[in-house]
C-alpha cells in the first residue's frame, strides 16, 4: 500500500479533529475522502503530509514510518493560496523547483499551459479560479507517489471545473494515489475509485464507489446525505 | 457530465457509446480514444475507463490490439442487434411507467398512435 493511518488521532485542547482513522490508500487508485466543513478532512491530510504531529497513532508512507525520508513521496495542495502575490507563475516553478527534487519543471510548464496560465502572469493578478488551477499545476508537476488535494474544486466556476477535473485524471496513474477532499460530492462522483465518508473526525464508512452504490441501490450523494444528516 | 448515479457509471457510458454507434457517428472498425482520453472525455477515473473497454469486449462491441488500441468491431450485425435491443429496453420502460399510471394495453396502443401522428 502507498499509505496507511493505523488509529491515528489528534487532539486540540478540548476537540478531537480526527479521531482514531485507520485508512488503508492503494496504489493506482482515486479516493474520495467525503465530509462536512469541519470533519477532520485536512486534520486527517495535514498528518499524512507529516505537518501536524498526531496525538497517538501511526502513520505509514510506503511501508515506512513517517519520516523527512518517507515524506518525500507525499504532496499536500492546502486549500487556501500559498504563493506569493509578488511571484509570476514562472517564479512559482522555480521556487519549487528548488524545495522539492521530484518537481519537473516540464509537467509544470504543461500543466500551466494546459490550463489556460501565463508564465508571465503575477500571483497577485490570479482570480481565484486560476489561483486555484496553479495551486494545483504545481502540486502535479510532482511526481509523488501520494497526491493530497484538498478542497481541489472550491471556489472555482463550473469552466474552470471541468478543467481541473480533466487535470484531476491526467495527473492520475497506475502507481499513484490520488486522496481529494470535497463536500461537493455529486460533482466528483465519476472520479472516485473509493469513497471516505468522515464525520466529526470518525471514519463512518469506506469502500468502493460502485460496489456502495450496487449495494445501497443509491447514489454516493444520497448515502452521503444519509449519513450526514442524522 | 452528469450520471445518474444509482447505475454503475461504466454502464452508463457504454450505453452512450451505442447510442453513438447506431446514429452512426462511430462506425464499425473505428479505432477508439485510449484509456486515458476516454476518461477525460466523459470526466470519469480512469480504472472506470479501462473497465468500460473491458466490458465492451465482453460483449463483443470492440477488440484490443496490441500496441495499437482498441478498435470497434467489424461485425455489421452488431450495431442492428444493439438498435434492437436499445428499442426493446425503451419500450419496456414505456410500458412499465405506463401501467404504473394505470394504463390498459389499449390505452397505450392509443397514445402512441396519437403521438407519432
Amino acid at each position: 500500500m502507498n499509505l496507511k493511518a493505523l488509529n491515528l488521532t489528534k487532539k486540540y485542547s478540548a476537540t478531537t479533529a480526527v479521531d482514531s482513522a485507520t485508512v488503508t490508500l492503494e496504489p493506482g487508485r482515486i479516493y474520495g475522502l467525503l465530509g462536512p466543513n469541519g470533519s477532520g478532512k485536512s486534520t486527517f491530510m495535514k498528518l499524512a503530509a507529516g505537518l501536524v504531529h498526531p496525538t497517538s497513532g501511526e502513520i505509514r508512507i510506503m511501508d515506512e514510518p513517517l519520516s523527512e525520508q518517507s515524506r518525500a513521496h507525499v504532496v499536500y495542495m492546502p486549500t487556501e493560496a500559498y504563493f506569493y502575490g509578488y511571484m509570476t507563475v514562472c517564479q512559482v516553478g522555480q521556487f519549487h523547483t528548488d524545495f522539492y527534487a521530484d518537481f519537473s519543471a516540464d509537467s509544470y510548464q504543461k500543466l500551466v499551459t494546459d490550463m489556460g496560465l501565463d508564465m508571465d502572469m503575477k500571483v497577485s493578478s490570479l482570480s481565484s479560479g486560476m489561483s486555484a488551477k496553479l495551486k494545483l499545476a504545481a502540486a502535479a508537476a510532482r511526481s509523488a507517489q501520494i497526491i493530497m488535494l484538498d478542497e481541489p474544486l472550491n471556489g472555482i466556476d463550473l469552466i474552470a471545473r471541468d478543467v481541473i477535473m480533466s487535470a484531476i485524471i491526467q495527473i492520475a496513474n497506475e502507481n499513484n494515489t490520488l486522496l481529494l477532499s470535497s463536500h461537493l460530492i455529486d460533482v466528483m462522483e465519476s472520479l472516485l475509485d473509493e469513497v471516505i465518508f468522515i464525520k466529526q473526525g470518525r471514519i463512518t464508512m469506506q469502500g468502493n464507489a460502485e460496489a456502495m452504490r450496487a449495494e445501497h441501490g443509491k447514489s454516493i450523494v444520497d448515502i452521503y446525505k444519509e449519513v450526514f444528516a442524522s | 457530465m452528469e450520471y445518474n448515479s444509482r447505475y454503475p457509471i461504466y454502464l452508463q457510458v457504454i450505453s452512450l457509446i451505442q447510442k453513438q454507434m447506431v446514429q452512426g457517428e462511430i462506425l464499425p472498425g473505428d479505432k477508439m480514444p485510449s484509456t486515458r482520453a476516454l476518461a477525460l472525455q466523459y470526466e470519469v477515473n480512469p480504472n472506470t475507463a479501462a473497465r468500460i473497454y473491458k466490458e465492451m469486449e465482453n460483449m463483443g462491441l470492440c477488440y484490443t490490439e496490441r500496441g495499437l488500441g482498441t478498435f470497434m468491431t467489424n461485425d455489421n450485425n452488431i450495431v442492428k442487434h444493439i438498435k434492437r435491443d436499445l428499442a426493446d429496453k425503451l419500450t419496456r420502460e414505456f410500458v412499465h411507467e405506463m401501467s404504473e399510471l394505470g394504463f390498459s394495453p389499449e390505452e397505450m396502443k392509443k397514445a402512441v398512435e396519437e403521438e407519432i401522428k
